[in-house]
């Protein structure tokens, strides 16, 4: 299917200023889904309250409007420009955001403008938890069981039917107070009571607890004629409980069998086609039980994300454009491939190295924050290296932080090296920027430990040590 | 400590590595170095068939990373005469595994060499094209020597070493089909068992023998080497042809080709990877397909039938279909083991083809 020739003017709404969660790789998808739309002769018009990207820059569009991305100044220039379409899947949260509200109050409706990349009720099902959930549990793929109660009573049975452990979130609570894991009912009594004393309106979530779980994203594109393909397979060195953002991630997966692999794979692509994300980019985020293999879906981001920025780089396959492409009409065997020029974009890039990503926080400009990793972003950028083992990529990452440090250090070159085995396992207990430089995996666990297991496998190594030569492991 | 291993190919090009897996006897291995391109699946890949009398290069650094497991063997050995890695993973990390790859390389006799720069020698084959060589940890005149001697897979008929000797069955439900083994995998049993009764019979089978099974349709299994060696068995193929529905695969594929009259040609170093983009002519849709063949079916040859499917990296054709024969097939690997599920629709392309009328029977 070729482009189409019913469309000739496309607004693209930028991510804004740069925030912690949501950085340059919007200005970077956002820039060169621009950069595409004018190659293939439509007339873009761009708005991003960002003077300082090169995303506004006079080249980038045809029109930029530098203002607040905000409903009534943007229906104000939707009125003004009466656009044919409006493409919001490569602005980040901001610009997914911003055009489900534009929806609600009917403004593209009104306008006769086509939002495309992703329909609304595409964005809707994958942004509201249960209209998620439900659409899992219509094509078959489970999602971290859960329920809110008001009472332990409540909870218990919540909890009876979901399993052991058991994580409970008091709702509309700041800085985590009430929230803990539960092994057993008598220790669950306790901490729901806890729970709900410490929210504002004696409400918690009792979800199934994943801690510790491995972590896995596919960057999945799909076209208009229903292809398919994963562009890049990344594994979470951090396991469940920490951030994707402020995760070491290693491209491509490194502990899934094949077998594995494509059933994952399999429910990646279902996901796509029961949200219904018709064309474009997606991140399809996945647990996996280390013990079982027992897979859990844990989100999906219906849209160019951070992990696509990555991606691409690892992959040298543009997401970004070839979203843009494929939004305007085009189908991925259509699609010439970067790299190549000759084969076309409907193909699952394969490498023969390894891409390590770390994160790169910087706490000491917050005051007043603490240093410690959870489910909420944190970090302010990250470093992604290349190299031909999963070691030389790490030790390259962590070079490239500069923060003085030249490599991991480890074993007995590693300022560590003094601590005791106790206060080594105490640290990795918590996920801090610094967990990640404990590693010696050969320490041995203190006998006073009395579930060893979420400790072992919040450690970078004992995951990994399967990538890792002897010399750091 | 492992003991340095050298790789020589039969151009003389030498490259350095360590000596890994099973270290055998006269400590030289020879065969037709190829290499494959997946990410996962190496064992899989270790154990197809198809692969006999050729050493694997994994492009993919590590590999072993997630151990072995019977569970993923797609024959009961593999038939590879070597595997080189750049990096061999010592432990396994993956509740799967039953043990390291090394010890199941040293278990099943396959000899291997680790820490070789696989990029630059898959560069030299990609130029090259697949060439025989050898590698092994004895001196390097005896390497070299080796490599000299090796031959490729040109005019090769390995099919006779890994058929199967004695039919076996699978499956309880469906129609009734014949499946001719030249190194059929396990996961092609076991997605035909899903859809038919099958009966798995030696490659050598004549056709009375493939008949006197009273078969609703006939399957052409995958396997390893040049299809234009095998000469009795595309005349096996071409007396089937227009007397009962055939579905081929890979070798199955080019087989058939052969006895529809066309002829196969080898490809400069073949596809073998999991990645490839193929499309269904029918339908204009692509499909993620596996690949292992270092031969296709040359396109001006082929004039009984028409293209199906066609590899949109190079044109390469993937797939032909008589209609009028009621037989079709495919190069690639639509089972899938390793590799994307996209094509498994082809199995129940077959179904419906079986349960067909036929006009005036």
């Amino acid at each position: 299917m070729p482009r189409r020739d019913d469309l000739h003017s496309i607004m693209v709404i930028g991510s804004g200023p740069i925030v912690i969660g949501q950085a340059c790789e919007f200005d970077y998808s956002g820039t060169q889904a621009c950069q595409v739309l004018r190659q293939e002769g439509y007339r873009v018009i761009l708005v991003n309250s960002n003077p300082a990207t090169i995303m506004t820059d006079p080249v980038t569009a045809d029109v930029t409007y530098v203002e607040p991305l905000d409903v009534d100044v943007v229906t104000d220039i939707l009125e003004r420009e009466r656009p044919d379409a409006l493409l919001p899947t490569l602005g980040g949260q901001t610009a997914l955001n911003l055009t489900m509200e534009l929806v609600r109050r009917g403004v593209p409706e009104r306008l006769g403008v086509e939002v495309i990349g992703a329909r609304p009720e595409a964005i809707e099902t994958a942004e509201n938890r249960e209209l998620f959930k439900a659409a899992m549990a219509d094509i078959g793929l489970a999602v971290p069981e859960s329920g809110f109660a008001h009472d332990v009573e409540g909870a218990v049975a919540i909890a009876t039917t979901i399993g052991w452990p058991i994580i409970i979130r008091p709702s509309y609570i700041l800085g985590g107070a009430g929230t803990g894991i539960a092994h057993d009912e008598a220790t669950f009594r306790r901490l729901a009571a806890e729970g709900l004393a410490a929210s504002p309106i004696h409400e918690i979530l009792v979800e199934r607890s994943i801690a510790g779980w491995k972590e896995y994203e596919l960057e999945v594109m799909r076209d208009r004629a229903d292809n398919c393909v994963v562009v890049c397979s990344i594994e979470n060195v951090d396991p469940m409980g920490v951030h994707t953002g402020d995760s070491i991630t290693v491209a491509p997966i490194q502990t899934l069998s094949d077998v594995e692999y494509q059933a994952m794979r399999d429910d990646a692509f279902a996901v796509l086609r029961r949200v219904g994300v018709e064309t474009g980019g997606s991140n399809v985020q996945f647990a996996v039980n280390p013990d079982n293999g027992e897979r859990l879906v844990i989100e999906m981001n219906p849209r160019v994300s951070r992990s696509s920025a990555l991606a691409s780089k690892a992959t040298g396959f543009p997401i970004a454009k070839i979203a843009a492409r494929l939004a305007v009409g085009y189908t991925l065997d259509e699609i010439p491939n970067d790299i190549t020029r000759a084969t076309p974009a409907s193909f699952e890039p394969v490498i023969d190295y390894v891409v390590t990503k770390i994160p790169r926080w910087a706490f000491e400009k917050l005051p007043g924050s603490t240093p410690e990793l959870g489910t909420r972003m944190q970090s302010v950028g990250e470093v992604m290296a290349i190299g031909r083992n999963f070691a030389e990529s790490l030790q390259k990452a962590v070079r490239s932080l500069e923060q003085g440090r030249d490599g991991f250090a480890v074993g007995d070159a590693s300022e560590f090296a003094e601590l005791s085995s106790d206060e080594l396992w105490r640290r990795c207990v918590v996920a801090t920027p610094e967990r990640r430089l404990l590693i010696r995996p050969s320490t041995p666990a203190p006998r006073s430990l009395k579930r060893p297991r979420p400790i072992t496998t919040a450690l970078l190594s004992p995951r990994l040590r399967c990538v890792l030569p002897r010399a750091i492991a | 400590m492992r003991a340095p291993s050298i790789l020589t190919l039969s151009d003389g090009t030498v490259f350095e590595g360590e000596a890994a897996g099973f270290l055998p006897d006269a400590g030289v291995t020879q065969g037709e170095f190829v290499f494959n391109t997946a990410l996962s699946g190496y064992q899989e890949v270790l154990t197809d068939p198809s692969y006999a009398g050729q050493i694997i290069t994994f492009t993919y650094p590590h590999i072993g990373n997630y151990g072995a497991t019977a569970l993923d063997d797609e024959a009961v050995r593999p038939w590879c005469s070597g595997v080189v890695v750049r990096d061999l993973s010592e432990v396994a990390s993956n509740w799967r595994s039953t043990e390291a790859l090394e010890s199941f390389l040293v278990r099943h006799g396959v000899a291997a060499i680790t820490g070789v720069d696989t990029r630059a020698l898959t560069r030299h084959l990609r130029r090259a094209g697949a060439l025989p060589g050898a590698f092994g940890h004895a001196p390097r005149h005896v390497v070299a020597a080796a490599a000299r001697d090796a031959r490729g897979t040109d005019g090769m008929d390995y099919v006779t070493t890994v058929s199967t000797t004695s039919t076996y069955t699978r499956g309880e439900r469906g129609a009734h089909v014949v499946a001719l083994d030249y190194g059929i995998k396990a996961t092609m049993v076991e997605q035909l068992a899903q859809r038919f009764r099958v009966s798995v019979l030696p490659a050598s089978s004549t056709k009375a023998e493939i008949m006197a099974m009273a078969p609703d349709g006939v399957f052409l299994s995958n396997g390893p080497g040049d299809p234009a060696a095998l000469v009795t068995a595309t005349n096996v193929v071409a007396s089937l042809v227009g007397e009962v529905p055939i579905f081929g695969i890979c070798l199955g594929h080019q087989l058939l080709a052969q006895a529809l009259g066309a002829r196969t040609m080898k490809l400069p170093f073949g596809h073998h990877g999991s990645n490839h983009p193929v499309m269904d002519l029918a339908t204009g849709r692509v499909e993620i397909t596996a690949q292992n063949h270092n031969y296709a079916v040359a396109p001006e040859s082929l004039t009984r039938g028409v293209v199906s499917h066609v590899n949109l990296n190079d044109g390469v054709i993937e797939g032909i279909a008589s209609p009028v024969d009621r037989c079709f097939s495919v190069q690639y690997h639509p089972e899938a083991g390793p590799g994307p599920h996209d094509a498994r629709y082809l199995f129940g392309r077959f179904v419906e083809l079986l349960e067909t009328k036929v006009e005036g029977a």
